[in-house]
């Protein structure tokens, strides 16, 4: 039988607020363990939340940018569960009256588009890090509880089941995480924990509009984990159904090494969460005058921007989109248009070598060891065949490796093209003495014999010859 | 007559007169605490050295002859849920009875900045819950008029060592009676303010939208001192209300022409005791001798006041107390080999019976299919009740009723018998379930066993039943009854 997907995600943001949801500790990553945390996000006894506004903007302006209503009127509610990672053993969350609802944003895939629903979002606060002294909680010798983490404002942004196959769901988290990012409520790094997703996932015979039962899919730690995660449970659950056997509404969990989905036990996830009203904080009234302030002052989203860049460069869509699925990447290109003029050279290196050098080392743009005005000095010397574009390549992956600028680098290492042709004459005169033979091809019609030359002539120069003018003065001379 | 009988407002006098120090009033009171509290048993904690250290400074200043504020000076006693900056803070649990709060409660911390001296820490019902103090899981706290009868609770620290001298003033908690009904069970004054109007700061939660902070003191005028240092919005607690704060000792007018006194039946409930009931008719009589208008009113949701209570409060509590897991401080049951068993066994010790039985009540309340028959409907009720009282204030300034339906009883008497303890709760729990004001102040004794009158007000109106209250003790003949207690 013909089975099509049915999957919904539920992803959680850190909020970039400079201090946590309900107290005034910082946010900022990394620390000693234990460093960023007070009375209030250690839930120590007699302590008492205080909501940061901050979040509730931040929160606000994610949801409008994800074309969702904000709820007048929304609460607080305890959802009640013990682990030791929670220090008050219940998170304090949204449950029936949330933030925002009813949005959606847009995904484009093989030149369609195609309309995600958000059933909601609403905030929440986040809870610590595990450290197990062994394999899981079970079965450690001991576990160390690091609460730095603790209180970071968190938004959950809750999809429709909208989406049917692992692309979909992959091109929905690129989009929902651009816009997150260009509404700068948010760093989005999977790596770092600042992006959540998981998945529900279930199939059934194309055409048919009854949903099969669901298994919701757990940590996934990146964009590749999500989508590998997906395809595996789809064919798992194909499996299943082919052999008539009945699919389990259960949580799974990605195994990254084997590749698998597995269940988790059943005791784990089977949680009543005993959602009630936070009675430590007041109902929040969203003015009306305020969240039009925050609509009017939206930045440009990662679709004008895209479509700005096809109009104004004449870029290729695929390129566009690549180009401003991350913010920083589209205002890192935007700065080295600007100083070299020549957007396709830009869009090309960027899209190429440099993402290529920022994966290799798991960075983001935002990290990348080479500021824009460096990228852009290092184009504009290939623009103007200062150095040759293969020079080009080894003088960034050495930016990347030492932080040093290309003119620096260039400079120590003698890696300036030779277009100067009383530099060049003797040396080509050279290598069609020695290579007379091929000479002679060429001259018998054999075009690629010049290709020859010319890479003898690179090679005496260790790569450095204007290879324009090689060609132009070989062929003077043949 | 010893230092420890004087009011705040007559020490104020005597310290700015220089008829003693503070040193010498602190001192005269750990004396006094070390002659009865072998017999009533208030104190869990003392704190004598530093207590001696801050009176000193407070000599310094008079010495000096700075003004000083109504409380300096003023050696006084916190309930032990009441978080203290480096003195132990218990809620006399076994959960918690090595916890040293690194921070102030907020009313800890005002009181500190008036110059308040704090003495030490008082005994409680485990996480405020009980109504006799027999819930401690250190020692029961006695009654100072009869050591063979509780002091009433879960203030019961509290307001024994006021009637007994070993404090001048303290705080208490009250989440559904916790300050007025002791306080008519030892002769003394206890006031709960309106819901919001002191910081809960610091308060180890028990029912976070029922506890409320107020004063135990010795009469009417204690207490506006001392709220008036206590109370005001407090940025730390976003439930406490951003409202001026009179100078409630300017309320204390004793004129009582033509106050409107509605009288609720339903806080006169069955199976009260006939003496109490006499007592409290007696005061109404009184009342209305001094020109109030006295009439029956009904508030006819009350009678679900306590079944509402009874899942409101455990469900908050299920939730405030589900921290205590042995993990980050307090006890933890060391033998454990997983977490999950280390969780349930930390759990299963820490707390007491009472404690246990609240939590499992509250859990199951809040559990699915549960909810909305438990949780949901008491809500409900609590809104009816509310809607009550605003109907009946349309018309009446004060509501006055009995703060306990009885006077103390014997230890032992209702322990075995949850319902009937919390039977001793009637008269109080519909005012938590309102968030209202309410005081309790002496109004006469049975069989040598004090009585306490209630007064309830409007929300924010702590200024009325503080009047109320104040001219009602004036023309009482019952202000600050004292007990003869005989030890040596
Ligand atoms: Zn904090």
């Amino acid at each position: 039988m013909n089975f099509e997907a049915v999957i919904g995600l539920e992803v959680h943001a850190e909020l970039k607020t400079k201090s946590k949801i309900f107290c005034s500790c910082t946010t900022r990553f990394g620390g000693e363990p234990n460093t960023h945390i007070c009375p209030v996000c250690l839930g120590l006894p007699g302590s008492l939340p205080v909501i940061n506004r901050r979040a509730i903007e931040y929160a606000i302006k994610a949801a409008l940018a994800l074309n969702c209503k904000i709820a007048p009127h929304s609460k607080f509610d305890r959802k009640n569960y013990y682990y030791p990672d929670l220090p008050k053993n219940y998170q304090i969350s949204q449950y029936d009256l949330p933030l925002a609802l009813d949005g959606y944003l847009e995904i484009e895939l093989n030149g369609k588009t195609k309309r995600v629903r958000i059933t909601r979002l609403h905030l929440e606060e986040d809870a610590g890090k595990l450290i197990h002294g062994g394999a899981s909680i079970s079965r450690a010798d001991y576990s160390l509880v690091d609460y730095n983490r603790t209180g970071v404002p968190l938004i959950e942004i809750v999809s429709e089941p909208d989406m049917n196959s692992p692309e979909e769901a992959r091109a929905y988290l690129d989009q929902l995480k651009a816009i997150l990012q260009y509404t700068e409520v948010s760093d989005c790094k999977m790596q770092e924990g600042s992006l959540r997703c998981d998945a529900n996932v279930s199939i059934r015979p194309r055409g048919s509009a009854e949903l099969g039962t669901k298994t919701e899919l757990k940590n996934m730690n990146s964009f590749k984990a999500l989508q590998k995660a997906l395809e595996y449970e789809i064919e798992r659950q194909t499996e299943v159904l082919e052999e008539n056997g009945t699919i389990i509404q259960e949580t799974r969990t990605w195994d990254e090494r084997e590749g698998v989905t597995l269940p988790l036990r059943s005791k784990e996830e089977a949680h009543d969460y005993r959602y009630f009203p936070e009675p430590d904080l007041v109902p929040l009234s969203i003015d009306r005058k305020r969240v039009e302030e925050i609509r009017a002052g939206l930045p440009e989203l990662p679709q004008a921007r895209k479509k700005r860049l096809i109009e104004d460069f004449k870029l290729p869509e695929y390129d566009a989109k690549v180009l401003t699925l991350s913010k920083h990447m589209a205002e890192y290109f935007d700065s080295c248009v600007k100083e070299t003029g020549d957007a396709k050279l830009v869009s090309n290196w960027l899209m190429g070598d440099f993402s290529r050098l920022l994966n290799s080392r798991g960075m983001e743009v935002e990290d990348s060891p080479v500021p824009p005005k460096e990228m852009a000095f290092l184009l504009k010397l290939i623009k103007t065949n200062k150095i040759s574009g293969k020079i080009g390549k080894k003088v960034l992956e050495e930016m990347f490796e030492t932080g040093k600028g290309a003119q620096t680098i260039i400079r120590d290492k003698g890696m300036e093209q030779i277009s100067d042709e009383k530099t060049l004459i003797p040396i080509i005169e050279k290598v069609l003495e020695v290579n007379a033979k091929t000479v002679e091809d060429y001259r018998k019609g054999k075009e690629r014999a010049l290709g020859f030359l010319v890479g003898q002539v690179m090679k005496k120069t260790k790569g450095k010859a204007n290879p324009e003018l090689v060609n132009k003065l070989l062929k003077d001379r043949l | 007559m010893g230092l420890y009988n004087y009011t705040i407002y007559e020490l104020h006098e005597m310290l700015i007169k220089k008829e003693t120090s503070s040193e010498e009033l602190t001192r005269s009171i750990f004396q006094r605490i070390q002659k009865v509290d072998p017999y009533i048993r208030a104190y869990l904690t003392l704190a004598e050295e530093a207590a001696l250290k801050s009176a000193k400074k407070i000599d310094k200043l008079l010495a000096a002859g700075d003004r000083v504020p109504p409380l300096a000076g003023i050696p006084m006693g916190l309930k032990d849920n009441i978080c203290t900056s480096g003195i132990r803070t218990t809620c006399s649990s076994k959960m918690l009875e090595n916890f040293i709060p690194p921070y102030n409660a907020t009313v800890a911390g005002r009181l500190i900045e008036n110059g308040a001296v704090l003495l030490g820490k008082l005994n409680m019902d485990e996480f405020a819950m009980g109504s006799s103090t027999e819930n401690s899981r250190f020692f029961p706290t006695r009654n100072p008029w009869d050591l063979e009868r509780v002091p009433g609770g879960s203030s019961g620290g509290s307001v024994a060592a006021v009637a007994a001298g070993e404090a001048i003033f303290t705080l208490g908690s009250d989440t559904g009676g916790s300050i007025r009904q002791p306080a008519s069970f030892c002769g003394v004054v206890g006031m709960k303010p309106t819901y919001g109007r002191v910081s809960r700061y610091g308060l180890i939660a028990y029912a976070s939208s029922l506890d409320q902070i107020g004063p135990i003191t010795k009469d009417v005028t204690d207490c506006a001192l001392v709220l008036n240092s206590i109370a005001g919005h407090d940025p730390l607690d976003s439930t406490s209300v951003d409202r001026d704060v009179p100078d409630y000792s300017s309320a204390l007018v004793p004129e009582i022409k033509g106050l409107k006194i509605g009288i609720p039946q339903e806080l006169f409930p069955e199976g009260m005791e006939k003496q109490v009931e006499e007592l409290v008719r007696k005061a109404i009589e009184k009342l209305e001798e001094m020109g109030a208008v006295c009439e029956e009113v009904s508030l006819p949701h009350t009678p679900y006041a306590l079944p509402a209570y009874y899942l409101v409060a455990p469900a908050e509590a299920s939730s405030n107390l589900a921290r205590y897991d042995g993990v980050r401080y307090g006890f933890r049951d060391k033998d454990a080999e997983d977490v999950v068993t280390m969780f349930m066994k930390t759990r299963s010790e820490g707390f007491g019976e009472e404690v246990k039985r609240r939590i499992m009540l509250g859990t199951y309340a809040l559990s699915s299919g549960y909810y909305e028959a438990y949780y949901l409907k008491a809500l409900k009720v609590r809104t009816l009740i509310r809607q009550d009282f605003d109907l009946v204030f349309k018309n009446y300034d004060v509501l006055v009723s009995p703060a306990s339906p009885t006077v103390p009883f014997k230890f032992g008497e209702k322990s075995e018998d949850p319902l009937s303890m919390y039977k001793s709760d009637l008269c109080t729990i519909p005012i938590n379930m309102a968030g209202l004001p309410a005081i309790s102040v002496p109004c006469g004794f049975s069989e040598g066993l004090p009585v306490g009158l209630q007064f309830v007000g409007k929300p924010f109106d702590e200024e009325t039943i503080l009047r109320a209250a104040f001219a009602y003790e004036q023309n009482s003949g019952f202000h600050r009854p004292e007990p003869s207690l005989e030890v040596n």
